[in-house]
């Protein structure tokens, strides 16, 4: 396992602290706080955690055992809760085949279950898959997310799934105010569920409404609930912050498919290394016509959607 | 009926079973199959356009199990090698239900992918044998650019690790050889395990999701 | 030490004192706050569940509220401008309560952004030192900076006339001017950060328009002095503070260029979008005509802008504006429609439909409801404290004991 914290930190993010400053001013405030917020019956340790960045390596090992801890308590079953950062020289790149997928939302619901999402009040799900007409072509104005037909796919339709783009240009993450959302060397989006403040910024800057809010506290049932589990993935949130596909971080930064790639019956969702001529990403882009998602608004997504035939 | 009742079914079931578990474990090949199958079905295998060695560069491909109906292979327990085969084309009386939806271009018929003598493989239209498993070298006959896309991951689907090794999905496990025009896939299990193979009508979709004024405090 | 004891023993004596109509205020006050806390008190627990906002919707009637507030906020103080240009008298009087207004419209503004916080624990995350602020990137943390800037300056000048006041001394223009013309811009760069923050974001067609900002300022210019000009009639018959109906003339007429400005805007806004009639335009579509059978905005876009213009010819007709019947009409008309453009008829068209095309026909709650009372509630009653507090020491009957007599 890398350590998290080494070649994530954009220059920026790290100009104007002075750490010293910092905590002194954060042990006064500590300080003040405890007391009553203990009293309250708050969870101080969670109130007082840094952001995933600043985390020393031993503060980072405390923090996984009391998530971890809490998690046991919470659904009574082990969990294990991974940091696992980027590997060198891997940009992931995602393609989905607009001429193959049907619609069956399969993807939708092996997400929901890999990825932890709230199964109702609220329902989240990270995958919305639009059901747009033949006639019109890619038109938002004309896209349905709540078909129901007996079977799919309806003759005179096309499905166009929507999650998050993983853009290289993420306005989410421009308009955070608290930098709890920043893009990973790998290209993955993530949330420090810990560090967001739920003022919903990133919700109204995405154009692929890909980021969810946890209205209330996550229904997740213990039997459900995915044990293997990432820092910046999978894990349960709390009530009141905002989520977002990770592209199976828990899973992709193992070399594994994503759980969508994996459970699609068509095989229309493709998954690979952008820096990586042999990978089938690169060989869709090569081969095959391409485009991303509202092109228009310079996001430049590493999410491509294509046509093979 | 006689013909199939004769065969001993405990010994393609063992047979079936070891080869799917094996094809099935995700980016593994094939450990060693019954030893007591003649030809045993191997999952590990080379991608190559025409038989013989193949060249050293091609990726391994782990395949996913052709999807036979429980019971049906090897074909050779019942269609006995030691009987002539019958070559006319004419209505099957058994298969029947595969010849009724034969829709696979003009004039098809079953010999022209099975193999009369050897009715445990298929063979290509140079004549050269080819194992179930690696069926997909006969479509690639003449679905040339939907094989290299394949080959390369962009037709078809794969499981595994994105950076290592994966399991592919055979054509014939999306595709009725029979009738390919994708309609849906399913999982059934076929001799305790679980295979995946086309429907011959359309799949349901999962529930919509709620909408947002259906979720409440 | 003596001496501030002394104040603040005064000060809870203005507060504590009052005729009926003025403990009944404060009775209606408490009540909303009341109602406010309790809904927020279940909010916090159930979480922002309470409210209507969905991921389609994710910004609302709070976010809405606090728009409005930045508005009336920021063009209190502009009435400084006019003040100086025209000489008024009571300069001083109104630049004071000017600034008590954006006080206690900023108290608001901050309520609001707390309530519609998911996790209002952790606002200390962008505060600079303790947190970890996106500055200068983020627009959320720009709009903090220059909303606590614009706090703080307000205070300062509050406190600094009242305390010159209260010793019985007059508030040296040295320090007291160069203050009052900072806050200008800074009053100015609060709504213009409000509009950028809603205008950089290119996701949302409706709100990605460069006229934005020029409209928030030409809105806030109606507004804020609405409140003003009753404020004024209220103050000069309960307080002795004199204003020339002169002066409130002036304001009404210049609220009305400024309405003009407000609608020429938003005509070439609307002329913009219905003419090339993009894909974006299903946005306006929404807010004006409706989209799709939904239409619940409809009756209030054409209620706003039927307000807006007939208060924009109520304060351009010398007659009418000089009748004390229509000017207070024309405020109350301008307040409604100011309320809605800028509040819930600029956010929610903005996120309506989606950014998937979906549209979810938003409504507040009976919490949210509760919540936006609470916070009106306490800036009413923060504003009446101010006032209680500070117009007797303008006139002279609160001051130090130990003061020199009045001149």
């Amino acid at each position: 396992m890398s350590h998290p914290q080494l070649p994530v930190v954009e220059p920026e993010a790290e100009a104007g602290h002075d750490p010293g400053r910092r905590a002194l001013l954060q042990a006064t405030a500590a300080g003040a706080a405890i007391a009553s917020l203990s009293a309250c019956g708050v969870d101080v340790e969670a109130f007082f955690r840094k952001h995933f960045r600043e985390l020393s390596p031993e503060e980072l090992k405390r923090t996984i055992a009391k998530i971890e801890a809490d998690e046991k308590q919470r659904f009574g079953k082990a969990v294990h809760v991974g940091t696992q950062g980027p590997m060198p020289g891997v940009f992931f790149g995602y393609g989905l085949d607009l001429s193959r997928c049907i619609g069956c939302r399969r993807c939708v619901y092996a997400c929901v279950k890999e990825n932890n999402q709230s199964r109702a009040d609220p329902q989240i799900q990270w995958i919305r898959v639009l059901q747009m007409d033949k006639e019109h072509g890619v038109d938002l104005s004309h896209a349905e997310i709540y078909y129901e037909p007996e079977t799919v796919p309806q003759p005179d339709k096309f499905y166009f799934p929507v999650q998050c783009q993983q853009c290289r240009d993420p306005p989410c993450v421009k308009t955070c105010p608290t930098q709890a959302t920043w893009k990973e060397p790998d290209g993955i989006v993530v949330i420090d569920y810990d560090w967001c403040i739920g003022c919903r910024c990133c919700m109204a800057a995405c154009p692929y409404g890909a980021r969810h809010f946890n209205l209330a506290t996550p229904t997740l049932p213990a039997e459900e609930l995915n044990p293997e589990q990432h820092y910046l993935g999978n894990r349960p949130r709390p009530k009141g912050v905002v989520e977002k596909c990770t592209f199976c971080i828990q899973r992709t930064r193992q070399g594994r498919y994503t759980a969508c790639v994996e459970v699609c019956p068509v095989g229309a969702r493709k998954f690979g290394n952008l820096l990586d001529p042999e990978s089938e990403i690169r060989k869709v882009m090569e081969t095959k016509r391409v485009f991303v998602f509202k092109e228009e608004l310079a996001t430049h997504p590493q999410f491509y959607y294509f046509y093979a035939t | 009926m006689t013909e199939r009742r004769g065969v001993d079914a405990r010994w393609w079931r063992a047979t079936g079973l070891a080869a799917a578990a094996a094809l099935l474990l995700q980016g593994r090949p094939a450990a060693a199959a019954d030893p007591a199958d003649p030809k045993p079905v191997t999952a590990k295998s080379t991608v190559a356009d025409k038989g013989g060695a193949p060249p050293p560069a091609e990726p391994l491909i782990s395949a996913n199990a052709p999807p036979f109906s429980e019971g049906i292979f090897p074909c050779s327990g019942c269609h006995d090698p030691k009987d002539p085969p019958n070559t006319r084309r004419r209505e099957l009386s058994f298969h029947d239900e595969q010849q009724s939806v034969l829709s696979h271009g003009e004039g098809r018929w079953c010999l022209d992918c099975h193999d009369a003598r050897n009715r445990d493989e298929l063979h290509l239209t140079s004549g050269e044998l080819v194992p179930f498993t690696e069926s997909y070298r006969l479509c690639g006959q003449c679905h040339g650019a939907k094989y290299r896309d394949w080959k390369v991951g962009v037709h078809g689907k794969r499981v595994g690790q994105w950076n290592g090794a994966k399991t592919y999905f055979l054509c014939v496990n999306c595709h009725n050889p029979h009738t390919p025009r994708f309609k849906g896939v399913k999982e059934v299990v076929v001799d305790g395990r679980t295979v995946v193979t086309p429907t011959l009508t359309l799949i349901h979709p999962m529930p919509r999701p709620r909408r947002p004024e259906e979720n409440h405090p | 030490m003596t001496g501030i004891l002394e104040f603040l023993k005064g000060c809870g004596r203005q507060v504590t004192t009052g005729n009926r109509t003025y403990f009944a205020w404060l009775a209606a006050l408490g009540t909303l706050i009341a109602i406010g806390v309790v809904a927020f008190v279940h909010q916090a627990r159930v979480g922002l569940i309470a409210t209507n906002m969905r991921d389609q919707v994710s910004w609302a009637f709070y976010i809405g509220n606090f728009t409005f507030l930045v508005g009336v906020a920021a063009a209190a103080v502009l009435l400084v401008i006019p003040a100086y240009i025209y000489h008024w008298g009571p300069i001083k009087e109104v630049v004071l309560l000017g600034e008590l207004l954006a006080i206690s419209a900023l108290a608001m503004c901050l309520l609001f952004i707390m309530a519609d916080m998911g996790r209002p624990d952790r606002l200390l995350h962008m505060m600079p030192g303790i947190g970890t602020p996106n500055w200068p990137r983020s627009l959320l943390t720009w709009d903090a900076l220059v909303l606590n800037v614009y706090l703080a300056l307000n205070l300062v000048v509050v406190v600094y006339i009242l305390f010159q006041a209260y010793n019985g001394r007059e508030a040296r223009k040295a320090i007291l001017v160069p203050l009052v013309l900072l806050s200008i811009p800074v009053s100015i760069s609060t709504h213009t950060v409000t509009a950028f923050l809603y205008n950089g974001m290119a996701a949302r067609p409706f709100w990605n328009a460069s006229i934005l900002a020029p409209r928030f300022l030409a809105s806030a210019f109606c507004s804020g002095p609405a409140v003003m000009i009753v404020l004024f009639q209220i103050l000069r018959k309960t307080a002795r503070i004199p204003i020339q109906d002169e002066a409130i003339w002036k304001v009404a007429e210049l609220m009305s260029y400024a309405m003009f400005i407000n609608l020429f805007l938003l005509g070439a806004e609307v002329f913009k979008e219905f003419y090339s009639a993009t894909q974006d335009t299903m946005h306006s579509q929404y807010l004006w005509f409706g989209l799709r059978h939904h239409a619940a905005l409809v009756p209030y876009a054409w209620a706003s802008l039927a307000a807006s213009t007939i208060a924009f010819l109520l304060f351009l007709v010398p007659k009418t504006r000089q009748n004390w019947i229509t000017l207070n009409l024309g405020c109350l008309l301008i307040w409604a429609g100011v309320y809605i453009e800028k509040g819930m008829g600029l956010v929610i068209p903005g996120m309506t439909p989606d950014t998937l095309g979906e549209i979810y026909e938003y409504r507040p709650t009976i919490t949210e409801w509760a919540i936006a009372l609470g916070v009106f509630g306490v800036g009413f009653l923060i504003f009446t404290i101010l006032v209680k507090i500070s117009v007797p020491i303008l006139v002279g009957t609160f001051k130090t004991s130990g003061a020199p007599a009045a001149h």
